[in-house]
Order: structure tokens, then C-alpha cells, then sequence
């Protein structure tokens, strides 16, 4: 199951959906998942999300932002918030440096799709889940609220945590308003 | 490659028009109205003329008169795109000098038939 | 072959709900004589029903196939022009929009009106005008409309035995209309066996010869189960340029025989016009030409997507423009680059100079090219205007009241996105200005003014903005009534004296209508303050201005773009912002004894006469590590929005530049203090300050709630 590509070492690879496709040839069904390194634990992303990763660059900072929020980038044009997620779970934060990775996502939500960028530690890899490999999410105390969490799977005798990229980033002070038009 | 001027317009039923010949493998000239295509049609030799006979400035019936005037166009055959109500525009648009005509609404199929009738 | 014609659709209700703009308008000006108006308004109809035949809204062609023939009644004057007509067209206009929007929308339609107005054309078409009936135009409508048909019923009956006999002598000019006898009997042959045979006879000596006519007639036989109708298909272009003989074969098959037995062969004149291949032609393909009537169907509304996606119709000579523009850039790029591939080995000052000439050039076309592309989105606020003669039409009936619409500056043009946003404010304010402002006709007599009121609708550009002006001469805003009502909603408190800006500011506060019957109008008190608010949205302003009994004016300033600005740089903690250049008053260093504390509440700054509230923009944009310098190291940039001044705290001035703004929105939200931002030309992010948002956030930070920054309190 375990796909064996290290992306940490892979910056600025393009992972829209075409290429992401790729992989699907030896992992049969199931969903694929990115997963990254953060204070030590693995988590994952489907990977259907993730349009891109890069590595860290400056941002700009966004006024009275919650602290999490790092700022904006430039991405090709468009301003893309940069959500550092370490600080988003309450985890002591880490200097940033050439191997701190910025996986660019695109969440959904109710009113409008975005795309956002999360600091991580590491990308690490790529793993095809079928929905029976998730078990539910256990009650992991303060760290990360439930409600973020699609569910635990478990790759090689290591936990992965798959976080709800949609919830997480459309809730609290990221959340979108009302649209405009 | 045969070449064609569609005159109309209507964006959308020259752009229909239009792709549906390109799909057909014809070059195809736009134009916008009677002055458009007459002007289109002087800069160049075109094999085939289709046109709307409503348009505001110089209508359909007045550029298939003004192109027969043309030696170049003499025997070039044109065909006014006309509704189903407008039996007096088809003897206008052939006392004018159209080859003939094309009844709207016409669908591609009619469309290409019609064009290879004249085209052959 | 099939082809999808769905992609066309959305082309297609854009350009109807043109033309139906257009109708309307015309109608709303027509007079009965005006045939180049009744012309365009047919032409657009005609569009109309033409295509939504072809893309497969049948209702909507059979109901403005109604519409048009009406129309074209009344164009060749078989109809007279009256307000009757005009309304029950306008009507239409309105179900023609309808119907066409529930295409798009997959909305429901109001079945029932359609098809009250739908039988009401039917009833009107019914009723020959007998004022306008002259007998010659009518008689030849019978024969135009009768005749085919009548040939038509007979020639169904006529089904072909075993085949044709077809005689077909083209008139000599015949080719001159584009046709080529060559084609049409190739078109005969795809319906059958076909024996040609032509005659040569009525060729002329070969020096009177005129390669242009057609001395060549044809007899021919069609074997085969031929629908006669198939075969007059094919002549039907030529009917009148030539004599033509279809009968059944059985009577006269003996004759063909003969006559093909006299064909004279291998003459050398006949080639020009002639087929020169074997007459003696074959069938083979089964026939081809019938029109296949389920091909329509393909071209059913199936691109039922909310359909608006943003497209934009430019003329094509801004297009040639940006063409010429690309041109030069293209042209300036290869004078640089010569220019680069000199330095290697030329003379290093010419090229240093024509570096520095190209530069300059690149930059005129950067300019130009940046000024065309944002002219592409511009359109005439005409767009916007257009749909006032009908609002104030139909406002005059339902109010009693006697109405005149003015028009001016309608070529003024400006963004689409800021057009498309400001319509339904002006809405409100036209519905305001008629409603409250215009009085009905006996007050206007008696206070000596014309019955009919008016209301100039008036747009001009002004610096980089538009200004649009709502005038009406009605009674204009009622200073007791306001001040009343705003003290029993307690918006002040009684006994207060206010100035007229505050009254007028008033009616823009929230729920506060004066109206004191509440009609459907207007007067319900929704509405002005969301004018305000949509206009602010924008980056404008509204003021009104108003004389008792002379009537009230209403001024919208726009921005002409919403994507590009003229903004100031400057430096707060090491963090680059853009101030919108429109608002800055004047830039100045701080000068110490000009600056005052207030009551702790924060600090003003006299300038001249005046004492302007100061801002710490470190403080407000919660700057986490405040690197500032001493106020009196500072500059301060003096603002001004919403009337209102204030003098910003700033390091440097970096610089004035135009930038691109970009929605925060896009991908994360709203930011308070924030207009956007933009792209600066190291690639880095800039944020674009939003002068108003920082005045108000700077009253929520100086006011009681000042708690909610506890450590910028304490660096304050």
C-alpha cells in the first residue's frame, strides 16, 4: 500500500489533480492521501487538494489576523493566506528554514472554494486508504478539535492522522463571508 | 480551401454559422452587417456568400446587389438566410441576384447540405 | 455530423436581452411615423425569433413570431402605431425577457401572462386595420401566402410512379444569379438514376458567343421512387429563371429515348457552359437532401448553467488598437534586445543610450497597453440608464403623477463591475426621486411650478472618477419632517440644532423613511442606506444636496475601475502599505508643537485652522513588533474620507505607483482597515489601506472597547 516517494525532498513540485493521478496505477481503490510531519506525527490531506508544494517564502502580514495566520503570498497573482498549522493546534512553533514546506490547498466551503496555503515541518508521502482502513477519530484530548479530523488510519504499524481540510480551514476567524456579488 | 463570408448580425447565429462550417473544414469570413461583409468581401475572394437579409445598416438585400455589381462576384453564389414569413424577401433577395436561400431556424445539417448543394 | 450548437446559447441571450434593451427603449420614444425606429425595433424581434428557433426555444420563437409579425405590419404601414400596440409590445418585452430568463435559469415563467399577452398579439393580428388597408398590398399577400401553398397540396399528392420526365430550359442569364445548371443536375442525380441529355441547339455562332449566358437547355429522365416535391426542391432557386417540365415518365418515356438519340455529341462550344462529363449519369447515393426535421432537436437548451458567466462584448476597434499596441511592444522588445546583444561587443555608451530609449518606449507601451486593456471593460453608463424611460413610464401611471425623464452624459463610460453594481442604486434613487421628491401635478399648479415634474439623470467623468447626478424639481427633502422623525427614532435627541449635512445624512441612516404613506414604491425605508452602503462598497460616495421647494439632488462618485488605482507607498515597521492617492490630502513632516493630546483619548494634529485626529497606523494594523520611531522622526499623510480627516502615522514615503488591487476575498476575507491588495514589482504582497475603514476602526480602538489590544495600549 505504501507508495514509497518521499516529497519532502521535492519542493515545488506541482501536485495538481493530473499528476496526482499518477499514482493511482499500483494503489488500487481507495482515496490518496498526502501526508506531512508535524512535531513528530504524521498527518494526511487528500490529495486531490493539494494544488501545489512549495517552500516557505516572506509573507505579508494580515492586520489584527489570529496569530496562526502568518500573512499572504503572492501565488502566480493571487493573494494565498498562509495558515502555519502549528500554531493553529497550539504546538510550540518552530524556526522556519529551508526544509519548512508551505502545501498549498484548496478548501471548500459553503459559500465559496479557497486556496490556502499550511506550514508544515515536512511533506512525507503519499498512501492510497480505502475508506475501511479509517477508523474514527479518538478523542485526542486539547491538541486538535475532533471536528477537524476525517479519521485515523494506519500505514506500516505508524498512525497517520487525516485532518478534514474543509472544516479546518473554513472554521473560527478563517472563516469565509458572505459573498459579495 | 473554399471560403465562405457569413454575414449577420446576430452574434450567435454567425458564430453557429461560422463553427459549423470551420467544423466542415471551410475558411469562414464574419461579418457584422451588409457594409462589413461588402468591405470583407472586396479584401477577399470569397467562394461563398451566406447573409441575413435584416441588418441595420446595409441590409442583406443591398450587399447581393452590390456584390453581382462586382466583376469578381458575378457568378459567386450568395444565400440570403430568410424566415419562414418572408416569401417576399426571397423575390427580393433573387431579383437582387441571390442563388438562393436558406429558411431559418435551419439546423448545421441543413446548413452543410444546403452549402454543398452550391459548393457541391 | 453533429454539432453542438449549446455553445452558442449563452452568445445568443446575451445578445436578445440587448435587443430586447433596445425594443424597449425604442418603444417608450416611438412616434407612429418613425419607420427607422419600427425598422430596429423589428430587426431586433426578427434576431430574436430567428435564433430561438435555431437553439431550440420554440416558445419563445412562437410567441415572438407574433411580436414580429406585428411589427412588420406596422413597418410596411399596414398597421397604425398606437399606445395601445406600444404597450402591448412593451408587454411582450417584458414575457420575450421572461421566457428567455427561464431558459437560462431553469427559473420558473409566469405561464399565465404569457399566454394573456400571447393571445392578445394573436387577437390584434386578427384585426385587419381598416384604416390602413389598402387593396393592393393585400392582394398581394394572398398570392404571395396562398400560392405556394396551394401548388405545395398538390404536388403531395403527386407521388412519383417509376420516374420523371424533366425538361429544364434556364434562361440565358440564369447563371448570374450564382446558380450553375452543373449543380443542379448533380442534385437530381443523388435522387435517382438520371439520363441527361442537353441541348445544344439555341447555341449561337461561336462569335456572338457570350461566355457568360447560358445557350444550353436539358432533358432528362429520373428513375426511381421520386417524390415530385424533392425534385421542384431543386429548382426551387431557379423558378422564374427558367421553364420547367416535371411530369411522370410512363406517358412520355418513348420520347426521351428518341430525343437522347439526337443529342449531338463532342461539340466544342457547349464545354464552357456545359457539364463536360458523362451525361449519362447514375445515382447512386440513396437521396440526401431531405431536410431532416429532428435535427432541431439537437439544439435543445441543455447549457442551463446561471448563465452569466462574465462574458463581455468590445468592439472590434479596441481590439485592433490592442493589436496595433502588442505590435510596437513587439517591436520595442527587438530594439532591445539588439540593443543587449551590442553590449557584448559595441560602443558600451551608444547602447547604454539606447537601452535608456528603449526603456522610455517600453514604458509608453506598457502604458498605452495597460490604458486600452482597462478600456475594454469599459461600457457607456448608457447600459445603465437605458431602463429609467421605462421605470419613469411606468412610475407616471401607477403614481398619478405627470413625468418627464432627461438623459445626458450617457456615452460617459466606466468598468463593467462598477456599472453592473451601481444599477439597482440608481434604481432606488429614481424611485426616491419620483416618489418623494416629484409632487402630484395640482400641488406643482399651485405652488406655480409646470405640472409635469423631471428628473435628469446626468453622468460626467471627473478626475479619476465618475460622477453621477439624480436631480428631480420636486419639493425637495423636508428638514422638519426628517428632524422629526429622526428624533422620534431617536436617531438625536430632541431640541438638538443640526446642519443640513446632518439632516441630509439622515435619510441615509438605517429604517428611516419620511414617506407617510408607504407606497409600493418606495417609502419602506429599505433602501437608502443600502445605496449608501452598495455605493461605498464600490470605493464612492453619495451626497445629496437640496433646496425647499426646488428639489434635491443626489451625487454618486465613482471610481472608473475597480482593479486599478493610482496609489502612494509608504513605510510603517518595516511593512509596506498603499494608500489610494485619491485620498490623500497632503503629506507633512510632524512639526511638535502641533500636536496635542485629547482628554487621553488619543492625539490630534493642528494643521493650519484645523485639529485632525491622529493616527497610529502601527497601532490600528496591530503590528506585532513595533519598530516605531519618535512621532516627531514621522511623517503624517492627511486623508480624507467620507468628509472626514485624519493624519496617519507613517515612516516613509516610499513612492507613488499604479497598482493592480486584488481581492483579500478571493481566498480568505474581508479585512477591516483593508481595501485589498497588490503585487508590488519584486513580487512581494502590499497591503492597500482603506482610509475610511481605519477611520472607523480607529473610533472602536480610542473608545471605551480600547481593552482589546491591551499591549499596543501600553507602546501607545
Amino acid at each position: 500500500m505504501r507508495m514509497g516517494m518521499n516529497m519532502g525532498v521535492n519542493m515545488g513540485v506541482n501536485m495538481g489533480q493530473s499528476q496526482a493521478n499518477d499514482f493511482t496505477g499500483t494503489g488500487g481503490e481507495g482515496d490518496q492521501f498526502l501526508t506531512f510531519i508535524l512535531a513528530g506525527e504524521e498527518y494526511g490531506v487528500d490529495i486531490l487538494r493539494v494544488q501545489e508544494i512549495r517552500g516557505w517564502t516572506k509573507t505579508t502580514s494580515i492586520p489584527n489576523a489570529p496569530h496562526y495566520l502568518r500573512g499572504v503570498i503572492n501565488l502566480r497573482g493571487t493573494i494565498v493566506p498562509i495558515i502555519d498549522l502549528r500554531e493553529r493546534f497550539g504546538m510550540p512553533s518552530l524556526e522556519y528554514g529551508a526544509t519548512t514546506v508551505v502545501i498549498v490547498v484548496r478548501a471548500q466551503g459553503l459559500k465559496r472554494d479557497r486556496i490556502m496555503g499550511i506550514v508544515v515541518d515536512a511533506v512525507s508521502e503519499v498512501y492510497s486508504l480505502r475508506a475501511a482502513d479509517l477508523q474514527p477519530p479518538p478523542d485526542l484530548g486539547n491538541v486538535i478539535d475532533e471536528q477537524f479530523l476525517q479519521g485515523l488510519a494506519t500505514v506500516d504499524e505508524k498512525m497517520v492522522i487525516l485532518l478534514d481540510i474543509d472544516r479546518l480551514l473554513n472554521a473560527g476567524a478563517l472563516e469565509a463571508e458572505q459573498v459579495l456579488e | 480551401m473554399t471560403k465562405i463570408l457569413a454575414v449577420d448580425d446576430s452574434n450567435s447565429l454567425r458564430q453557429m454559422v461560422a463553427f459549423t462550417l470551420k467544423q466542415s473544414g471551410y475558411e469562414v469570413v464574419e461579418a457584422v452587417n451588409g457594409t462589413d461583409g461588402l468591405q470583407k468581401a472586396r479584401a477577399t475572394q470569397v467562394d461563398l456568400v451566406l447573409t441575413d437579409v435584416n441588418m441595420p445598416g446595409m441590409d442583406g438585400i443591398t450587399l447581393v446587389r452590390e456584390l453581382r455589381s462586382l466583376p469578381t462576384y458575378r457568378f459567386t453564389p450568395i444565400l440570403v438566410l430568410t424566415t419562414e414569413a418572408g416569401t417576399e424577401k426571397k423575390q427580393e433577395g433573387r431579383a437582387a441576384g441571390a442563388t438562393g436561400w436558406l429558411v431559418k431556424p435551419f439546423s448545421p445539417d441543413q446548413l452543410l447540405a444546403t452549402v454543398k448543394r452550391v459548393l457541391g | 455530423m453533429s454539432i453542438d450548437i449549446s455553445q452558442f446559447i449563452q452568445t445568443f441571450l446575451e445578445e436578445s436581452f440587448e435587443g430586447l434593451d433596445s425594443m424597449e427603449s425604442l418603444l417608450l420614444s416611438l412616434t407612429s411615423d418613425d419607420s427607422e425606429s419600427i425598422n430596429a425595433i423589428f430587426r431586433a424581434a426578427h434576431s430574436i425569433k430567428g435564433g430561438a428557433g435555431t437553439f431550440g426555444f420554440s416558445e419563445v420563437a412562437r410567441f415572438t413570431h407574433g411580436v414580429e409579425t406585428l411589427l412588420d405590419e406596422a413597418r410596411a404601414g399596414r398597421r397604425a402605431v398606437t399606445t395601445e400596440m406600444i404597450a402591448l409590445l412593451l408587454e411582450s418585452v417584458d414575457c420575450i425577457h421572461a421566457m428567455l430568463e427561464a431558459a437560462r435559469d431553469g427559473s420558473p415563467v409566469d405561464a399565465a401572462r404569457i399566454a394573456t399577452i400571447g393571445a392578445a398579439i394573436e387577437a390584434s393580428l386578427r384585426t385587419v386595420d381598416h384604416v390602413m388597408l389598402d387593396s393592393k398590398t393585400v392582394d398581394s399577400k394572398v398570392l404571395d401566402t396562398q400560392l405556394p401553398e396551394a401548388a405545395a397540396n398538390s404536388h403531395a399528392a403527386a407521388q412519383g410512379p417509376h420516374g420523371w420526365r424533366i425538361v429544364f430550359i434556364p434562361e440565358q442569364d440564369v447563371m448570374r444569379s450564382g446558380n450553375d445548371p452543373l449543380r443542379l443536375i448533380a442534385a437530381l442525380r443523388e435522387l435517382g438514376v438520371l439520363q441527361v441529355a442537353c441541348n445544344t441547339s439555341a447555341l449561337p455562332p461561336f462569335e456572338d458567343l457570350n461566355a457568360e449566358d447560358c445557350y444550353l437547355s436539358w432533358e432528362m429522365t429520373l428513375l426511381g421512387e421520386v417524390n415530385r416535391e424533392a425534385i421542384l426542391e431543386i429548382f426551387e432557386w431557379v423558378e422564374g429563371q427558367c421553364e420547367l417540365i416535371v411530369e411522370p415518365l410512363s406517358a412520355s418515356a418513348e420520347v426521351v429515348d428518341e430525343m437522347v438519340d439526337e443529342v449531338p455529341h463532342g461539340d466544342n462550344n457547349s464545354a464552357q457552359a456545359c457539364p463536360n462529363q458523362s451525361l449519362q449519369a447514375s445515382g447512386s447515393e440513396p437521396p440526401s437532401l431531405s431536410v431532416s426535421a429532428s435535427a432541431s432537436s439537437s439544439a435543445k437548451p441543455a447549457a442551463r448553467n446561471r448563465a452569466d458567466n462574465g462574458s463581455i462584448r468590445v468592439n472590434t476597434d479596441k481590439i485592433d488598437a490592442l493589436i496595433n499596441m502588442v505590435g510596437e511592444l513587439v517591436i520595442t522588445q527587438s530594439m532591445l534586445s539588439q540593443m543587449g546583444s551590442h553590449l557584448q561587443t559595441g560602443d558600451i555608451n551608444y547602447c547604454i543610450e539606447g537601452l535608456l530609449e528603449g526603456l522610455a518606449q517600453l514604458e509608453r507601451n506598457t502604458r498605452e497597453l495597460q490604458e486600452n486593456v482597462m478600456s475594454i471593460r469599459m461600457l457607456p453608463i448608457s447600459f445603465a440608464f437605458n431602463r429609467f424611460p421605462r421605470m419613469i413610464h411606468d412610475l407616471s401611471a401607477s403614481l398619478g403623477k405627470q413625468l418627464k425623464l432627461k438623459l445626458s452624459g450617457e456615452h460617459t463610460e466606466l468598468d463593467k463591475n462598477v456599472l453592473e453594481k451601481i444599477t439597482d442604486p440608481l434604481v432606488h434613487l429614481v424611485r426616491n426621486a419620483v416618489d418623494h421628491g416629484i409632487e402630484s401635478p395640482d400641488v406643482r399648479l399651485a405652488a406655480g411650478k409646470p405640472a409635469v415634474g423631471t428628473v435628469h439623470l446626468n453622468a460626467y467623468h471627473k478626475g479619476g472618477n465618475i460622477v453621477i447626478e439624480i436631480t428631480d424639481d420636486g419639493a425637495g427633502l423636508n428638514r422638519q419632517r426628517i428632524l422629526a422623525k429622526a428624533v422620534e427614532r431617536r436617531l438625536i435627541p430632541a431640541g438638538q440644532s443640526i446642519t443640513d449635512e446632518q439632516i441630509h445624512d439622515l435619510i441615509f441612516a438605517a429604517g428611516f423613511s419620511t414617506a407617510e404613506v408607504v407606497s409600493d414604491v418606495s417609502g419602506r425605508g429599505v433602501g437608502m442606506d443600502v445605496v449608501r452602503k452598495n455605493i461605498k462598497a464600490l470605493g464612492g460616495s453619495v451626497e445629496v444636496q437640496s433646496r425647499d421647494g426646488l428639489g434635491s439632488t443626489f451625487i454618486i462618485r465613482l471610481p472608473l475601475t475597480l482593479s486599478i488605482m493610482d496609489g502612494q507607498l509608504i513605510g510603517v515597521s518595516g511593512e509596506s502599505y498603499v494608500i489610494p492617492l485619491i485620498s490623500i490630502v497632503e503629506s507633512l513632516q510632524v512639526r511638535e508643537d502641533s500636536v496635542k493630546s485629547v482628554a487621553s483619548r488619543g492625539m490630534v494634529y493642528r494643521l493650519r485652522d484645523e485639529y485632525i485626529p491622529v493616527l497610529f497606523l502601527h497601532e490600528l494594523l496591530g503590528i506585532r513588533s513595533p519598530d516605531t520611531k519618535q512621532l516627531t522622526e514621522s511623517l503624517l499623510v492627511v486623508v480624507e474620507a467620507d468628509g472626514q480627516r485624519a493624519a496617519l502615522v507613517v515612516d516613509d514615503l516610499l513612492g507613488q505607483q499604479q497598482v493592480v488591487i486584488k481581492a483579500l476575498e478571493t481566498n480568505f476575507k474581508k479585512v477591516g482597515g483593508l481595501s485589498g491588495a497588490t503585487i508590488l514589482g519584486d513580487g512581494t504582497v502590499a497591503l492597500i489601506l482603506d482610509v475610511s475603514g481605519l477611520i472607523s476602526l480607529s473610533r472602536q480602538i480610542t473608545g471605551p472597547a480600547r481593552s482589546i489590544h491591551p499591549e499596543e495600549n501600553k507602546a501607545a
